[in-house]
């Protein structure tokens, strides 16, 4: 190797390898390296990261029984493994060939009741084989070493030496003693941060524009349908009764805040019948219409339990009594159902006066302002 | 140059040489041996975290491939599947190919299964994992940032989750989403416009699975990728901790290197894990959402319960009171905003700032790499006991209806059972633990003072009966034992401290020869037998009654 390169674009100076990276070669040898078995090597590397092999518990003596107990363990576990694997490749490519076909059908049972649980039970298995027969393998036929690892504190010097390129990069940048340099850093980063997140503003939408949130497809003189879209006149239901309407618009069954329970009262719960302020003709007769969508947390409250007058909200268990205004008796709900004002039409079916007087649904911060 | 093909110690074999080819490229031995070389303490816990790591991983792998036939779009169709009972029936998109990913493509319904159950264990193994982290001091300085980074991620697993529900749009995961639009509109001041940005409008629009689809399988994956990341950097940065133990120190870390034992026994779980998700998801059914039907929001199952991770929420919604506040101007804070936003929120930043807190309140603030028995730190223990009951109190009463119908109770007493139950019993449970973590602190020390129990009753010359004692070291003139207290287990019994010899192998047949066994436990000093010679016997005890403490009841042949 010579001192001075020649080679086309070489600065001509010095061109040799610096101190190599890693291992202590200056210190071992290759002929020393060589002389060392390859046990030698092993804790000579080990040494070098901070790990000691305090103690080794050899695997079985070759050979002997207990050897090829563990062989023959492993052996198996692995084959049965793999045995698993082909039977899930056998039913996974072989139903609708030469095994039945998986794919749903109307009688219960049969091999497509069977195709997704063998799936599961073939690669269950055979997944779980191969990590059994790996943790055998390791415990059984590997020796068990003991190897301890030193833990290092911060190092001083690491500290010193980093902080000092820090701090003298900092004082040449000037930046403590050039302030418009400083200034305009931080009008910059704030400028391009706020220009950046500013597209996120195409997900604000005010909700506060046409009032969405208070107002349902409602409206005077808009039918009451069943979802099937039937008309409904007095008289279709039994008293005690309650049927689930919507409003006779285009896709009035599938909107989210639209649907209404109609509840014909039994006599003895008309008489008690206590209605809300100024809410007092909102019935038609015996008929109430309240509105389905629970005011605490938006599910349909479905369950009706005539006999208690109470209806139930299966997500978290609010309780309305149908008597009483549809106004909550029990659970996490605090406002009454809303209630829709009912009339019946030049053909004698049902129709809603108006829309809901309030918002139905939730509550929310300004419900009470819209 | 300094290498030649002659040099001593130079690779042989084609292999070596190929090693040797890329080691000169890349340099990778130095980092390659201190990998491999890397310690790992030996002890089951450790591997908590592992099993979430690689459940995340099932979770990535099934997760891609359902996307190839999960179409996340609100546009109504017509079923026309291979489900019979449903065909003709108007759903939309996402709730139709979730339905063509169970029955019409082959194997969709098992690989949907598997990624419902690796998530149900991926979040199940994150919560142990952190109790564990919790339960041993294991987030103490230096480790306050990746108990952080963990509790973040916890939280990110939950919005995995629910938004990983919500998205086959049947009835169940669509009345899930009406609940969590209703949060949103719960929030006080910017509740609507929160509700606005998120859904696009109103309750439900048509933008929102189409969001919450790129929300889960891009932005939160991404990001949790990235703290898994860090959190096994750091990990590695900082080594692990260790119970205490003999030999283990601050400064050290006991255990198997990486390579080969770790390495392999990682890898097999691996495949234990891939495996019982595998079994799970093709044996055991889970949302069957064909029986749920597509969401319309007048219709609603009785029953309906989120995943079990975000059933606590479930169940502080069901048992706070209807408690709305009126405010000047007709503005109000819902109910609803209490137990959904407020405590979720802030059970996790108690959670995040827990090491915080505790730094505080001890003042220890040295780093700490030996871990704690829980037992050791009995104000800590009586506070998770406590965190923990009230957790699984909410869970229990996000079931009350379901507990109400199988047990045939009245679901008012229920809810009242939950809101009761949620005050009393957590500070019952914090005096409960203290006190158990007190005992055990004592019986340790007595053990350690006045040795094992060895269930010998002696007779003295003097008449009376005493209790023979195996003191576990040296003891002073009182017969105590002079051992102090290490942080490590106590052992309780004659067997912990070698007072029998071990089995002969085999299972069936032994695979040993008994003798042999019994010369090599002589010569290791294990069995009671063994420590004749040496004990002075001080009673009149008959040996062929079994008197004798060397024979402590047990028979001495060696027979299994």
């Amino acid at each position: 190797m010579s001192a001075r390169d020649t080679r086309p674009g070489s600065t001509g100076g010095a061109d040799v390898p610096g101190p190599l990276y890693g291992g202590p070669d200056d210190d071992y040898t290759p002929e020393q390296l060589a002389a060392m078995s390859p046990l030698e090597l092993d804790r000579l590397g080990a040494r070098y990261d901070g790990v000691e092999i305090l103690h080794v518990d050899p695997g079985p003596e070759p050979g002997s029984v207990m050897e090829q107990r563990a062989i023959r363990q492993v052996g198996l576990i692995w084959g049965l493994a793999g045995l698993f694997a082909f039977l899930f490749v056998l039913v996974y490519v072989g139903s609708g060939w030469f095994l039945p076909d998986w794919q749903w059908s109307i009688t219960e049972g049969g091999w497509s009741a069977l195709f997704t649980p063998l799936l599961g039970l073939f690669m269950g298995l055979s997944l779980t084989l191969v990590g059994v027969g790996l943790v055998l393998f390791t415990k059984k036929l590997l020796p068990h070493e003991t190897a301890v690892q030193d833990k290092h504190d911060g190092s001083h010097f690491d500290r010193v030496t980093a902080g000092a390129t820090l701090v003298g990069s900092y004082h040449n940048s000037g930046l403590g003693r050039r302030k418009l340099i400083t200034r305009s850093l931080a009008l910059m980063g704030g400028g391009v941060g706020l220009m950046l997140i500013m597209p996120l503003g195409g997900l604000i939408k005010s909700p506060n524009k046409g009032n969405p949130l208070g107002t349902t497809a409602w409206g005077e003189g808009v039918r009451l349908v069943r979802n099937d879209g039937t008309p409904i006149r007095p008289g279709d239901q039994e008293p005690g009764s309650l049927e689930t309407v919507f409003p006779a618009v285009p896709g009035g069954n599938r909107q989210a805040d639209a649907a209404t329970m109609l509840i014909r009262l039994r006599p003895a719960q008309v008489e008690n019948l206590q209605t809300r302020e100024g809410q007092g003709d909102f019935a038609y007769g015996e008929y109430v219409a309240y509105s389905k969508i629970c005011t605490h947390a938006g599910c349909p409250v479905s369950l009706y339990e005539q006999e208690t007058s109470r209806i139930l909200c299966p997500c978290h268990q609010s309780q309305f009594d149908v008597t009483q205004g549809a106004k909550p008796v029990f659970g996490p709900a605090a406002r009454a159902l809303p209630q829709l004002p009912l009339d019946v039409d030049d053909e004698g079916f049902f129709v809603a006066r108006s829309d809901y007087i309030e918002a139905v649904g939730p509550t929310y911060w300004n419900r009470e302002r819209i | 140059m300094a290498r030649t093909a002659t040099a001593p110690g130079a690779p042989t074999t084609k292999l070596g040489k190929a090693a040797l080819e890329v080691d000169d490229r890349m340099i990778v031995a130095p980092w390659l041996r201190r990998t491999m070389n890397k310690v790992y303490p030996d002890h089951w816990s450790f591997l908590l975290g592992e099993i979430a790591l690689y459940s995340f991983l099932i979770l990535l792998l099934s997760g891609t491939y359902l996307t190839f036939f999960f179409d996340a779009s609100m546009r109504e169709v017509v079923y026309e599947g291979s489900y019979a009972p449903l065909r003709g029936v108007e759903m939309s998109a996402a709730y139709d190919s979730a339905l063509n990913l169970s029955f019409d493509v082959r194997g969709g319904l098992f690989m949907r299964q598997l990624h419902h159950w690796a998530a149900l264990l991926f979040v199940a193994s994150i919560v142990v994992h952190l109790l564990r982290i919790f339960f041993t001091g294991a987030f103490r300085r230096p480790r306050e940032t990746n108990w952080l980074l963990g509790v973040v991620m916890l939280v990110l697993a939950l919005l995995m989750g629910v938004t990983g529900y919500t998205l086959p749009d049947d009835l169940l995961s669509g009345t899930g989403l009406r609940i969590i639009s209703a949060i949103l509109l719960s929030i006080p001041v910017i509740g609507t416009w929160a509700h606005f940005a998120v859904f696009n409008g109103d309750f439900v629009g048509e933008q929102i699975i189409g969001r919450f689809y790129i929300a889960h399988v891009l932005i939160i994956p991404a990001i949790l990728l990235a703290l898994i990341a860090l959190h096994l950097l750091i990990l590695v940065k900082q080594k692990h901790t260790q119970f205490p133990g003999a030999g283990r120190t601050e400064h050290n870390v006991v255990g198997n290197r990486l390579f080969p034992t770790f390495a392999a026994k990682a890898t097999g779980l691996i495949f234990v894990v891939f495996g019982v998700c595998a079994a799970l998801g093709g044996l055991v059914q889970i949302n069957p959402i064909w029986l749920w039907g597509p969401y319309n929001p007048a219709q609603v199952s009785a029953a309906s319960q989120p995943d079990w991770y975000i059933g606590f929420l479930d169940g502080s919604t069901r048992i706070f009171p209807p408690w709305d506040i009126e405010l000047p101007g007709d503005y109000n804070i819902p109910a609803l905003f209490w137990p959904t936003v407020v405590v979720a929120g802030l059970m996790f930043t108690v959670l995040a700032l827990y090491p915080m807190i505790e730094r505080r309140m001890t003042g220890d603030t040295a780093s700490h790499h030996l871990l704690q028995r829980p037992r050791d730190v009995p104000v800590r223990t009586a506070l998770g006991a406590m965190g923990l009951t009230f957790y699984v109190w909410l869970m229990v009463a996000g079931g009350n209806d379901v507990i109400a119908d199988k047990f045939d109770i009245s679901l008012n007493a229920m809810t009242w059972v939950g809101r009761i139950g949620v005050i009393i019993l957590p500070p019952i449970a914090y005096a409960l633990t203290y006190r158990i973590c007190l005992g055990l602190q004592q019986h340790d020390r007595e053990v350690l003072e006045h040795g094992i129990e060895t269930g010998v009753i002696r007779r003295l010359p003097s008449g009376e009966f005493i209790e023979v004692h195996q003191p576990l070291g040296p003891v002073d003139e009182h017969g105590h034992g002079q051992l102090a207290y290490g942080g490590a287990p106590v052992p309780k019994r004659m067997n912990h401290v070698g007072g029998a010899r071990r089995a002969v192998r085999g299972f069936f047949s032994p695979v040993e020869e008994p003798t042999q066994v019994e010369i090599e436990q002589r010569a290791e000093g294990r069995g009671l037998a063994t420590g004749e010679s040496s004990r002075e016997l001080t009673t009149s005890g008959r040996p062929s009654e079994g008197g004798r403490p060397s024979e402590g009841g047990r028979p001495q042949e060696p027979r299994d």
